[in-house]
């Protein structure tokens, strides 16, 4: 395959390998998010008496402060400048095929 | 508090949100954007997500159902959360294609099909319909809580009667507000703005209705806590089902609907803004919902039992007798509507407009729909639009009632634009996806949904016979619409939902399964789902050289302005290398342009209008080729050579021209030089000739002064020539002094035309000037200025070969520069021509000798530039016409 001049090479300088990794960080987050926002499901059935509105909101709005904080940390750090590598990034899924 | 009372309130909050947006839309149209486009107008422009459903009916909700309300919430965090799977996606793709709203993106991926656009319009009209009618029921809710019942002033109308007044006086408003300008990536600042004004109203009257709740009437937040485990709301169980189902609706709905696409994709300014939104909005629905529960206790404990759960937000602090509080709360409650509708009936009437107005228009008239003016008809067809979408929300809050709890109705609405989901995120994920697909899959999804969900809202009988609920329809028990496929035991929201999404989806996978997309398809499909790989361009179908760029100048200004359209095709042809006003034809500079127009008339209607112009949308071999062959590495390859081959050709290109203008340039000088040394040579010639009889002498008087005159106007002919060429040199030189001072340009155009008018004085001109406009005061040097105008003003009396002559002044203002165009009703200066007016000593022809050596158009340009203005010939105005463009206040060069 011709594909210019010199392949990729295939490990990274340390920045673009943190980089990389802040990218992950911020596709895992939704995935904690339905993780937390639905464990409040596998508590249900058994408590049909005990009164607990109040801890679950309160559980609910403290997983969601946590979730606002990791997504404020996440987004800080991703909006240092990338423009270097964003195409390979984006080639990522393609050099698949 | 007295009905009129609370009516002249509201209507100084909507004057107040008018100036807000009016001042906005000034600074953004001096170019001050500033804060316009800051993160946090971006984020606070999203809260338009929390209508008066989550103002007054999350309260009613809490209390009904407990802690469920919160899934209406959490599921717009996850999606925002996680934008860097989604949301990114899109805002990229929406800037990169200038999407205008949800329908033009689907209808663009599936290869610009209008099918696909009409669906998604009227998917997205009807589920708005409940959603509109929440507001309206809301609104009229309020106020008849809040009036109070004896007849102070005007007596409340009944509900029905201020439901009418409410829709109408939003659609007024929206129509004022949101259908001034038309291109649609112009974005709308003034209503952003006033959105991210309504947005702070909103939040601190919730917060302070919470405050008020937890610090004053209850001992602080143990208490509280002690006061929720003892009410009513604590019986609430979470049913599983439910809570999964809501999350996903409301993340579907998040994205999917059309006003949250608007402000999201379209109206985004810059991508980076959604990286602070992704946390910014949940924190922002985090600090809505986290009174909702205190306030349903608090009201649940305090007020009869009768009392509308949906309301306690108004009625608890009227109920404790805080007024002004409740005053807070109202204004607030009233915000949650007006964002919403105003924003909603936006997107949906572009939507309606571009897909659905625009396209039965071209197929009725398509020769009128390049030369006439779409423009008006764009904007007229918006405006009834939203009339119509607010009349469809009346007619539901009437048809249902008005009695239903707002979540219910809230929740209708979030499970049918879900029907969009499926299409969009496999159309930008997945290149597989087909237009037979998407279109069959939302077909289902909003028949099913509609079946289930929608029609029953009404009621039994209403419009399904209540014995299709029980026995199905034909006595087919698996079709009941409450129980499909005999699934009886589910929640009617959650089945609706359920078999909706499920069967929305199987239709779509397969239907693209078994389909072979078209190549516009194709092409498309993978400009979208590859939008962040930077190296594969679009390529699109445009064959070079079969329009002519003047019509496609004339077509471009009818749909984007004269003004755009011009600076839009000045910037094209500088691209290419070309001065003037019309760059070649090439597929690059159409498929731009093409883009372009898709921002004022979406996707499919810019494309049919390009095809009226450019012969059909031709897909080339080359194309088909570049489709077929999907190797990512050829591409790149053969992309970088075609950057470079791309700067030759450029390069060439402006060689060319630069050479045709020098060989024009050297004949001309040729003939300039015989042309001036004949002309000083008559003159010369009559002199010394009469010079001559002079000498000899012995000549009656009267002959003597006779001769004496001609030598006299000879040598004044001389002069005037020379001090022609003086001047233009001294201009060259840039060694020219100039005299600056303020200066009325009225006046100045004035004198203009009362010196040009010794010229060919016979002819009689009409004048049409613009006056108001002209009154502007610049700081220029006057008397150059104004030797520019009589140039241009003699240059049209002498060569405008029209039978009734006419010459348009208009002026305009845009940034800090003022453009005076000179339009006059002849023939106009040849295209090959135009190049080369400018030049020295050039002369049209011949026969047209009028006095003047060819330096007048040469002196003024050269006069223009000593004023840091230029002056430019523009195409295509039907005449002649002359753009002199000159700064504000020119400073004096630091010499």
């Amino acid at each position: 395959m011709a594909r210019g001049p010199r392949p990729p090479p295939l490990f990274l300088r340390p920045a673009s390998y943190r980089q990389r990794r802040r990218r992950d960080a911020a596709r895992l987050l939704p995935v904690v998010g339905i993780f937390l926002t639905m464990l409040p499901v596998l508590w249900a059935p058994q408590d049909t008496f005990s009164r607990d509105t109040a801890p679950d909101g309160i559980y609910l709005f403290v997983a969601w402060a946590v979730l606002i904080g990791l997504a404020m940390l996440i987004s800080r750090s991703l909006s240092a400048p990338d423009d270097d590598d964003d195409a390979a990034a984006g080639s990522d899924q393609d050099f698949g095929r | 508090m007295p009905f009129n009372i609370l009516v002249l309130s509201c209507l100084a909050y909507v004057i107040f949100l008018f100036l807000v947006a009016w001042a906005a839309e000034r600074r953004a149209d001096r170019g001050r954007l500033g804060w316009l486009q800051s993160p946090l107008i971006y984020t606070l422009s999203l809260s338009i997500y929390c209508t008066a459903w989550t103002f007054y009916g999350a309260v009613g909700y809490a209390a009904r159902s407990g802690l469920e309300y919160l899934t209406i919430y959490l599921g717009p965090t996850i999606v925002f959360i996680g934008w860097w799977w989604i949301l990114r996606k899109l805002v990229r793709i929406g800037r990169q294609q200038r999407v205008t709203s949800i329908a033009d993106l689907i209808s663009s991926r599936f290869g610009k099909s209008n099918l696909l656009g009409v669906i998604v319009t009227i998917i997205a009209v009807v589920a708005a319909t409940p959603y509109i009618a929440l507001q309206l029921q809301s609104v009229t809710l309020s106020f008849s809580v809040f009036a109070s019942p004896t007849d102070e002033g005007f007596a409340p109308p009944g509900t029905e009667a201020t439901a009418i007044w409410v829709a109408g006086g939003l659609a007024l408003f929206t129509i004022l507000f949101g259908t001034r300008n038309l291109d649609a990536k112009e974005q709308h600042h003034g209503i952003v703005t006033a959105i991210a004004v309504e947005a702070v109203v909103k939040l601190i009257a919730l917060i302070a209705v919470g405050i008020f709740v937890v610090w004053f009437m209850a001992d602080g937040p143990a208490d509280m806590i002690a006061r929720i485990d003892t009410s009513d709301i604590a019986d609430w169980n979470l049913q599983p089902g439910r809570w999964a189902g809501l999350l996903f609706a409301a993340g579907a709905a998040v994205i999917c609907l059309p006003r949250m696409f608007q402000v999201m994709v379209v109206e985004n300014a810059d991508e980076r803004h959604l990286a602070t939104a992704s946390w910014a909005f949940p924190l922002y629905l985090f600090a809505m919902s986290l009174f909702i529960v205190p306030i349903a206790v608090m009201g649940l404990e305090r007020l009869p039992s009768s009392a509308n759960p949906d309301m306690f937000v108004l009625t608890l602090p009227l109920a404790e007798g805080q007024g002004a509080l409740a005053m807070l709360a109202f204004l607030g409650g009233f915000s949650s509507a007006t964002s919403m509708v105003i924003v909603e009936s936006i997107a949906l009437a572009t939507m309606v407009s571009n897909h659905v107005v625009m396209p039965i228009w071209l197929r009725l008239r398509p020769s009128r729909a390049v030369s006439g003016d779409v423009r008006r008809l764009v904007l007229l067809s918006r405006r009834v639009s939203i009339g119509v979408v607010l009349a469809l929300g009346y007619a539901y809050y009437r048809m249902s009632g008005g009695s239903t709890a707002l979540a219910a109705i809230g929740l209708i609405a979030f499970a049918g634009v879900a029907q969009i989901l499926p299409a969009m995120v496999f159309g930008i994920f997945w290149r597989g996806a087909t237009r037979i697909g998407a279109a069959s899959g939302m077909t289902v999804g909003f028949i099913v949904w509609a079946y289930t969900l929608f029609l029953p809202s009404f009621g039994p009988d209403a419009v399904i016979p209540a014995m299709v609920f029980a026995d199905g329809p034909f006595g087919i028990s698996w079709l009941r619409p409450r129980a499909l496929f005999g699934v009886a035991t589910m929640d009617p929201l959650l089945h609706a939902l359920f078999w909706s999404m499920v069967l929305n989806t199987a239709a779509f996978l397969i239907g693209s399964l078994l389909t072979f997309p078209g190549p516009v398809e194709r092409m498309q499909g993978a400009a979208f789902v590859r939008v962040f790989d930077t190296t594969s361009g679009s390529p699109r179908g445009w064959e070079r050289g079969l329009a002519e760029p003047e019509d496609l100048l004339v077509m471009s200004q009818r749909i984007m302005g004269d003004d755009d359209a011009l600076t839009f095709f000045e910037t094209e042809a500088k691209k290419q290398g070309k001065a003037g006003y019309l760059p070649d034809p090439t597929p690059d500079f159409m498929a731009r342009l093409e883009r372009r127009l898709a921002g004022s008339v979406g996707a499919a209607t810019a494309h049919a209008m390009m095809s009226q112009l450019a012969g059909r949308a031709t897909v080339t071999v080359e194309d088909l080729m570049a489709v077929a062959s999907e190797s990512a590495q050829i591409m790149e390859y053969s992309a970088r050579l075609e950057s470079q081959q791309e700067e030759l050709t450029r390069t060439a290109r402006a060689l060319r021209e630069a050479n045709e203008k020098l060989t024009q340039l050297s004949i001309q000088k040729d003939a300039f030089l015989s042309q001036i040394s004949h002309e000083l040579r008559t003159p010369m010639t009559s002199i010394r000739a009469f010079s001559e009889i002079l000498t000899e002498g012995e000549l009656p008087p009267e002959l003597v002064t006779n001769y004496g005159r001609i030598i006299h106007d000879e040598a004044k002919r001389l002069t005037r020539l020379l001090d022609d060429l003086l001047d233009l040199s001294v201009l060259e030189n840039g060694s020219v002094q100039l005299n600056l001072g303020l200066a009325n340009l009225s006046q100045m155009i004035d004198r203009a035309l009362a010196s040009a008018s010794h010229t060919k004085p016979e002819r009689s001109f009409i004048i049409h000037r613009d006056l108001p406009m002209e009154n502007i005061f610049i700081r220029t040097d006057a008397d150059r200025l104004v030797q520019v105008f009589i140039n241009l003003i003699s240059n049209a009396r002498k060569y405008c070969d029209s039978e009734t002559p006419e010459l348009r002044i208009s002026v305009r203002q845009r940034g800090g520069r003022v453009a005076v165009d000179f339009i006059d009703n002849g023939s106009g200066i040849p295209k090959k021509s135009q190049a080369l007016i400018f030049e020295k000593f050039a002369r049209l022809t011949d026969q047209t000798r009028a006095g003047g050596a060819g330096l007048g158009l040469a002196i003024c340009r050269e006069v223009m530039a000593n004023l840091g203005g230029t002056i430019t010939y523009l195409p295509g105005q039907g005449g002649a016409a002359f753009r002199v463009a000159i700064p504000l206040r020119l400073e004096r060069k630091a010499a």
